[in-house]
């Protein structure tokens, strides 16, 4: 579904990602976790072309992100992602925030966006708030928002990056609820996140990134059992026991 | 002592509003065209096309260095044999107001330009992200989601310039164009009575500027509360 082929960028002699290369096959649950400014956002948004890369090859259900030949905005609408600070447009309310994209950019009636819309805002717990301007909502809600607005598209596959690190910690786990159900639906998911019990519950593998690199793409047992190297020990270690 | 003497007020109000309707046309046209073109530049300002970005940002510091009044008397002067050459208009035709209007809108339109670039810069960059990663193009992501944020933020600037450009469309009386200001001062001068007719025009702006600056202010305490 995405393969990666040794993708690497940088901003001007900084190497953000120094040749990374990973698989993720359908179906696949895949963490991606490491430090802070270790490249892991800019990796995930390489996968729908928000962030151009130097080299490398990045194919996603068998269109090359990279090819300038590519219609990427098309490409990204197969593609959901949901970010750290949710990004629900704050003018639009919730319902329209879930419609727009499909009205503009699959070209559905508002009829069948509508409809749509609701089904998915049922799923995530929000039905009743449809009509709520994003402001109106916790942070929690308005994540859930946010994946139900991306779930919207019919994506093939999801891309999360850091989804609950910008939540107060009692509504970190209605959004990882959500997420959770989503994988065992059997969706591709590529997700950026800290939350080691969600790794546990539902990854396929984990990845490991430290300045730019992928030092470790291993099944979760694997990672969680006997992680080789000696970054992602220290760092497994600080963010279990705290 | 200067005896005050406010009797040729009453009669020469229908005079007078004849003006205030030319200092009102030459506002709202100017405002509306200033807005697009503005926004326009703002865009062209902001994209990654180079020539594009160099080209708009040339025009705006060109305007913004040259004064409004030297702007309108190039076009008092270059837009009448402008439109003679174009449309053949009959001899003698009035084209002050048309010239007035374009010269206010294209000065005016690098101050907009300039407000629209700070609001669409002041719309948090995930938002574009955000659009884009639905599938939105750069076009639809800008227009659906970018502008209409940064409109929303804009609104109180846009109107607070469009009062300056209330006050200044008195600079037309280079072109002896009766606005409300020229039509006050002509009044003043027929009857000998500048001095009241100055005070009353001037009282009228005061009002009429007070109230908008404080509509103004009204909806942007309404901004940040909401
Ligand atoms: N526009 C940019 N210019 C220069 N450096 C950048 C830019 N964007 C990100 N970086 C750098 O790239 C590195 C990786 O960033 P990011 O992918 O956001 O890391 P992570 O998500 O793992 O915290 C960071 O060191 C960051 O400072
Ligand atoms: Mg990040």
């Amino acid at each position: 579904m995405i393969s990666m082929n040794k993708v690497s960028k940088h901003y001007g002699t900084f190497q953000v990602l120094a040749e990374c290369t990973t698989q993720v096959q359908k179906g696949e649950v895949i963490v991606v976790c490491g430090p802070s400014g270790s490249g892991k956002s800019t990796l995930i948004k390489c996968v729908n072309g928000l962030e151009p890369f130097q080299s490398g090859e990045i194919i996603v259900n068998g269109i090359s992100v990279g090819d300038p030949r590519t219609n990427l905005s098309k490409l990204r609408s197969t593609v959901g992602m949901v970010f750290q600070n949710f990004e629900l447009f704050p003018h639009m309310s919730i319902i329209d925030n879930l419609c727009i994209a499909q009205l503009k950019v699959l070209g559905r009636t508002r009829e069948q966006a509508r409809d749509k819309g609701c089904r998915l805002l049922d799923r995530v717990g929000l039905g009743a708030q449809a009509e709520k301007y994003p402001g109106q909502l916790s942070g929690g809600q308005q994540q859930r928002v946010a994946i139900a607005r991306a779930l919207a598209m019919d994506p093939i596959c999801m891309l999360f990056d850091e989804p609950t690190s910008a939540l107060d910690p009692e509504m970190v786990n209605e959004v990882l609820d959500v997420m959770t159900e989503l994988a065992q639906e059997g969706m591709t998911m590529m997700c950026v996140t800290h939350e080691m019990g969600f790794a546990r519950r539902v990854a396929n593998r984990v990845i490991f990134m430290d300045q730019g690199r992928i030092v470790e793409d291993d099944s979760k047992e694997a990672f969680f059992e006997h992680a080789r190297s000696e970054r992602a020990q220290q760092f497994l270690a600080k963010i279990l026991h705290h | 002592m200067h005896e005050f003497d406010w009797s040729s007020i009453p009669g020469s109000l229908p005079f007078l509003w004849q003006g205030m309707k030319v200092s009102l046309e030459i506002t709202i046209s100017a405002v509306v065209f200033g807005i697009v073109w503005g926004t326009l530049l703002a865009l062209m300002r902001l994209s990654a096309i180079g020539p594009l970005a160099w080209l708009a940002a040339g025009y705006v510091n060109l305007f913004r260095a040259v004064p409004l009044v030297m702007v309108l008397l190039w076009f008092f002067l270059i837009v009448p044999h402008l439109l003679e050459s174009l449309f053949d208009l009959p001899r003698g035709a009035d084209v002050r107001l048309i010239s007035a209007i374009t010269g206010f809108a294209l000065f005016e339109a690098a101050y907009y330009s300039e407000i629209i670039r700070a609001g669409i810069q002041s719309v948090p960059k995930g938002q574009m992200a955000a659009a884009s990663a639905l599938g939105m193009t750069y076009a639809q992501a800008m227009r659906l989601v970018v502008l209409p944020q940064a409109f929303r933020n804009m609104v109180p600037l846009l109107l607070t310039q469009g009062i300056i450009l209330f006050q200044d469309t008195s600079l037309v009386y280079v072109s002896a164009l009766a606005d409300f200001f020229g039509a006050a001062y002509k009044v003043g001068d027929r009857d000998g009575r500048l001095v009241e007719m100055l005070l009353f025009a001037g009282a009228i702006y005061f009002v009429l500027c007070l109230g908008a600056s404080r509509i103004v202010r009204h909806y942007q305490n309404k901004l940040k509360t909401a």
